[in-house]
């Protein structure tokens, strides 16, 4: 595998809907290999296309993006995407949802079974298999769609606002896991998100976009090392790093309207 | 919403229905009306027991023909839909002709179809499932159309082809819309079984259904015997819509919202 070759890359990529304005504009990023990228911006700054254009759910207006050496279709096989919601499909059980994507490339019964366990146990449900979504609390929802997208050991992972909806102890709890699971997985991340402290936690890189069109205000590094636990949220060099962020996004912020 | 408690969901009905037969009662001695115009329940109830043997027998045929229309409907519904829903050029070109049967009242078509399937079960059988047949389509459809769209973005993710997208995520995430589709049409077959043999059932060798007695006892002036029938054919209409409810409570309950319980 070509190691130094940047896992995703756009070159100064275009983006817009139909004929609508230009959602994303002269958009340059080198994704390195281990990188986890925060997205982070007022709404409209295309925070959420970046994401899109990667998995191929939207192709490029005008520009170039490579994900993992190819296009982003011909990629998909190595990447995963987690969802602003769970999206689990309500008439499977906990386990019929994390397996799905396995089940979707023709993956054995048997094979994809213990995977989706061996999944399930890792985001700390190997106790809920047989649970309906609509049995589970929207922290449990959310550690399923986790693990579904982990079954697919994806190289890069997607990730659109997953824990928007939680409450911030939940939240503050499933960050501290992502990093964990990060760790055995070491997987490539980009995450969209509107919380900073959120931003800081995860991320060595963090960009703060601008809307109409979308661009790349400015791009903060978090030195941070990893592994991160939770007591970095209460150190002084962290809150630093979230007025530093937090002060960007209100230059930015000033611009829209 | 505060909830009714059980005793008075219970009882409630049943004090309803006690003051509509005391009124029943009231209209018959106030007016002067006679049994062959207005019979009072005793007397419908007396006239069941008399012809129990023919409206159980006339039963079974109805119920016949309204189960063959009405799982034909079902079946086609359900492939129909599955068309309609894979190839938008197949919805454009058919709905619009499928609307315009359904805006045409059996009533009209169904001396024609009697024309065409002949008289007996074939004909009873057609007129079944025309009437049943729409609410199916255009329920399953909206389902099948319905389907959540980061669904569909987390299948296309995960390289899944059209058969796959069409049998694992829009049928069944369509199953609540088909269902309702099989609940309408549950109260229509029987309808629809009925007044096919209402219309037809009489050159059926003399083995009709409930329609074919509504007819008769109409022409016999057998009053008290009519409404037995609209009792049966009520009761009839009853087993259908249970059916139906059974089969959605056996296919949702696990997992579908409409059977959440306070539980959690």
């Amino acid at each position: 595998m070509e190691a130094a070759a940047p896992i995703v890359k756009f070159t100064s990529l275009q983006k817009r809907y139909g004929s609508g304005p230009l959602v994303l504009d002269t958009f340059n990023l080198d994704v390195a290999p281990g990188d986890f990228i925060t997205l982070i911006g007022p709404s409209g700054c295309g925070k959420s296309t970046v994401l899109k254009l990667i998995s191929g759910l939207n192709p490029a207006t005008v520009g170039e993006l490579s994900v993992l050496g190819t296009t982003p279709k011909g990629a998909r096989d190595r990447q995963a995407f987690i969802f602003q919601d769970a999206t689990l499909l309500p008439w499977l059980t906990a386990e019929g949802n994390a397996e799905l994507p396995l089940r979707l490339r023709g993956v054995s019964t048997a094979e994809r079974k213990a995977k989706a366990r061996e999944m399930l146990a890792l985001v700390g449900l190997d106790k809920v298999p047989a649970f309906y979504p609509r049995q589970l609390s929207g922290g449990m929802k959310m550690r399923v769609s986790i693990a579904r997208a982990l079954t697919l050991q994806p190289q890069l992972l997607l990730l659109d606002e997953p824990f928007g909806a939680l409450d911030e102890m939940t939240r503050n709890r499933l960050n501290e896991e992502l990093l964990t699971i990060r760790e055995r997985s070491r997987f490539t991340a980009m995450f969209v998100t509107h919380s900073v402290s959120e931003a800081v936690f995860l991320s060595n890189r963090i960009l703060v976009m601008a809307a109409n069109p979308g661009r790349v205000h400015a791009e903060v590094k978090v030195t941070f090392p990893y592994p991160r636990q939770a007591e970095l949220r209460d150190n002084s060099a962290f809150q630093a790093k979230v007025t530093e962020v937090s002060r960007l996004l209100h230059e930015v912020e000033g611009s829209i309207a | 919403m505060k909830k009714t408690p059980p005793i008075l969901v219970w009882l409630l009905p049943i004090v309803s229905g006690v003051l509509f037969v005391a009124l029943w009662y009231a209209v018959r001695a106030g007016s002067g009306l006679q049994s062959w115009i207005l019979p009072t329940p005793a007397e419908i109830l007396e006239a069941a027991w008399r012809e129990h043997a023919r409206l159980l027998r006339a039963a079974g045929n109805t119920m016949t023909g309204a189960l063959a229309g009405f799982l034909l409907a079902g079946g086609l519904g359900f492939v129909t839909a599955l068309l309609l829903g894979v190839s938008r050029s197949l919805r454009a070109g058919l709905y619009p002709w499928l609307l315009v049967l359904q805006m045409t009242p059996v009533i009209v078509l169904t001396p024609i179809i009697v024309l065409w399937a002949g008289p007996g079960l074939p004909g009873i059988i057609t007129v079944t499932w025309l009437i049943s047949y729409f609410p199916i389509v255009a329920n399953m459809t909206q389902g099948l159309l319905s389907t959540d769209m980061n669904h569909v973005a987390l299948f296309r993710m995960a390289n899944a082809s059209r058969l796959q997208e069409m049998l694992q995520l829009r049928v069944p995430s369509a199953m609540p819309y088909y269902l309702a589709g099989l609940r309408i049409a549950a109260t229509l077959a029987p309808i629809g079984a009925i007044f096919g043999e209402y219309m037809v059932g009489n050159a059926a060798g003399g083995s009709g259904g409930l329609g074919f007695l509504v007819y008769s006892y109409n022409t016999q002036i057998k009053i008290p015997a009519l409404f037995a029938t609209a009792l049966t054919s009520c009761l009839l209409g009853f087993i259908f819509v249970a059916a139906v409810s059974l089969l959605n409570w056996a296919v949702l309950h696990r997992w579908h919202d409409s059977y959440e319980r306070d539980d959690h």
